[in-house]
């Protein structure tokens, strides 16, 4: 599979899904969607067949704003039916709900509340190690998110129970809802930070899935400690005119932005052809 | 006198029991002494996980662990555990449904001195509020045994507190009346209903005995089952009974007694007189020191049902 051509595609659903239910985090889907496809089309032993298995990995999104990417993923993959999910997202007595929900399949927990993912991403990882499983933890946060104090309780727990079966992943788009991140809240250096906690540390270009998928297999074999990858990202990223503004969070797109984002989309596809 | 403290049995309840299932883990936050968990974190290192003082990831390690199958067992100071950690009980536990038993120790006025930032009298409104959780208080080592034996056998969401010090048996040994979700009857009587939680039940048992030696019938209930209440023993009290006074170590508002009195006002309206900590930092002093200042003790509950009746 070309993952390329994947993160395209997915690309394209989530701005029909935003589009469709007039609502969504699209700047954030857009940034964090690379990660998503090399994890779940590459590296995650994690499928619809295998959902209830002991030994498969886990993912916890705790940057749960992203959910749109997440959902389109999960349905492309078929966790559930994609029509379904197209038909009734956000909308009144729909299942799938603003932030991920651990009542749709493929979904571990409940996330949405920042600061929260990474704790239960620990508890998963220890569980792994108290069974001696083989399974991996995969947890997702954002930039904008790390200002919440209980991450770092979780960082610390991370490193003190040396759970290199834990990847964390900092989606570094340099924005949050109110601007730029280093205005909002200072959240440099990430790369720093979780080094002087004890975590095995990897930046890389956060769109870049060749780069992504060196990054989770240099976790992998990466004995004694956790990792974290500081995913330096764009956000809005491949849609032109929603790349690097913060108004773009939440916004959802006109006809006209419609239109054209999936133009955009289109073509760069059309290269994988 | 008992010297058993409810904290106790919880330890040897879960001693026991994990020697059985290796899916039973304990986590503590910094907490072991003080929750009487030391022997178990001793002879059960690798199913003890130790979070340090960080009750946040306390919950959330928990809830991560229950996703994966383990029966979490959270033990940490209801103060904190109860409001520090309040949003991860209601997102990762609560609301992630998930198998995760937060057992708030020293709870309500437990640690006296120590002051309010040590309290937890709030507890029962900031857990019972949630969907999802349910709240036990159970009165006495006994009780504690049956509840804890009864909650390792389901994969919900619970809130257990209890108190520092051993407290009197209400109970006796070898015949402790329990069912999951039920008022425990205490007594049966016809006057008036005490209902009570937690170490007051056992002032309540006393005060209803005072109250027959001056020729009033009183029934006392062991509300233990604060969420989900039993509503049928409270409606029957309202019913059968001219007037209801509950007692609880806990605020005056969202409480054991909020929660009966909406239930008595929309099915069997009677007068219901809730005694509780006041609605402002409480005294400095022992626990029962504090209950006696504010007629909690058995003293006062005769005093407001003879005022009242």
């Amino acid at each position: 599979m070309n993952l390329e051509a994947k993160a395209i595609d997915i690309r394209k659903d989530i701005i029909d899904l935003i589009y469709k239910a007039g609502c969504g985090h699209i700047g954030g889907d857009l940034s964090v969607t690379d990660i998503l496809v090399d994890l779940y089309y590459k590296q995650m032993n994690v499928s619809p067949e295998n959902i209830n298995d002991p030994d498969r990995d886990r993912f916890v999104l705790s940057k749960g704003h992203s959910v749109e990417a997440l959902y389109c993923v999960l349905a492309d993959k078929g966790f559930f039916d994609k029509k379904e999910l197209f038909d009734t997202y956000s909308g009144y007595l729909s299942k799938y709900i603003g932030h991920p929900n651990n009542k749709i399949n493929g979904v571990e927990m409940n996330t949405g509340s920042l600061g929260h993912g990474l704790g239960v991403a620990v508890g998963m990882a220890l569980a792994g190690k108290m069974d001696n499983r083989s399974y991996r933890v995969y947890a997702v946060l954002g930039d904008g998110e790390m200002a919440e104090g209980s991450n770092w309780e979780a960082i610390t727990a991370g490193a003190h129970y040396n759970l290199d079966n834990l990847t964390a992943f900092v989606d570094r788009n340099r924005l949050q809802i109110s601007g730029t991140t280093e205005e909002v809240m200072t959240a440099d250096s990430q790369e720093n930070r979780w080094a002087a906690f004890g975590w095995n540390v990897l930046s890389i270009p956060g769109n870049d899935i060749t780069a992504i998928d060196s990054a989770v297999s240099l976790a992998k074999g990466t004995a004694g400690k956790p990792t974290v990858i500081i995913a330096n990202t764009t956000k809005g990223c491949g849609v032109s005119f929603i790349e690097n503004k913060a108004a773009w969070h939440h916004k959802v797109p006109n006809e006209a932005e419609y239109q054209q984002a999936m133009k955009e989309l289109s073509e760069r596809r059309a290269q994988y052809e | 006198m008992n010297k058993i403290a409810n904290k106790q049995v919880i330890n040897d309840v879960l001693l026991e029991e994990s020697a059985k299932d290796k899916d039973i883990v304990v986590l503590c936050s910094d907490s072991r002494g003080s929750a009487g968990m030391k022997p178990y974190a001793e002879q059960r290192p690798e199913q003890f996980i130790e979070i340090g003082i960080a009750e946040q990831n306390l919950v959330s390690v928990a809830a991560g662990l229950a996703s994966c199958g383990k029966k979490a067992y959270a033990v940490s100071p209801a103060s904190f555990l109860s409001t520090r950690s309040m949003e991860q009980a209601k997102v990762d536990v609560a609301y992630s449904n998930t198998n995760v038993k937060l057992i708030g120790i020293s709870g309500g006025v437990s640690y006296g001195a120590l002051g309010m930032t040590h309290h937890s009298a709030t507890d029962i409104a900031t857990m019972g509020s949630m969907p999802n959780m349910r709240v036990y208080l159970p009165s006495d080592r006994l009780q504690t045994e049956c509840l804890i034996r009864t909650l390792l056998k389901d994969d919900k969401p619970a809130y257990i507190r209890i108190g520092r010090n051993a407290v009197e048996d209400v109970y006796q040994e070898g015949n402790v009346p329990f069912e999951l979700d039920r008022a425990t009857l205490v007594k049966d009587g016809s006057d008036v209903t005490i209902i009570a939680c937690g170490e007051l039940v056992g002032d309540a048992r006393k005060a209803a005995q005072e109250l027959e030696e001056k020729g009033i019938s009183a029934r006392v209930l062991d509300m233990y089952c604060v969420k989900p209440i039993d509503r049928d023993a409270v409606i029957k009290a309202a019913k059968e009974t001219k007037l209801i006074v509950t007692v609880e170590e806990h605020t005056m508002y969202g409480g054991m007694g909020s929660i009966v009195a909406q239930i008595v006002a929309g099915n069997a309206p009677v007068k219901v007189v809730n005694l509780t900590l006041p609605d402002e930092p409480v005294i400095t002093g022992k626990s029962r020191e504090v209950f006696s200042y504010y007629g909690l003790d058995a003293k006062g509950i005769v005093k407001t049902v003879m005022e009242q009746l």
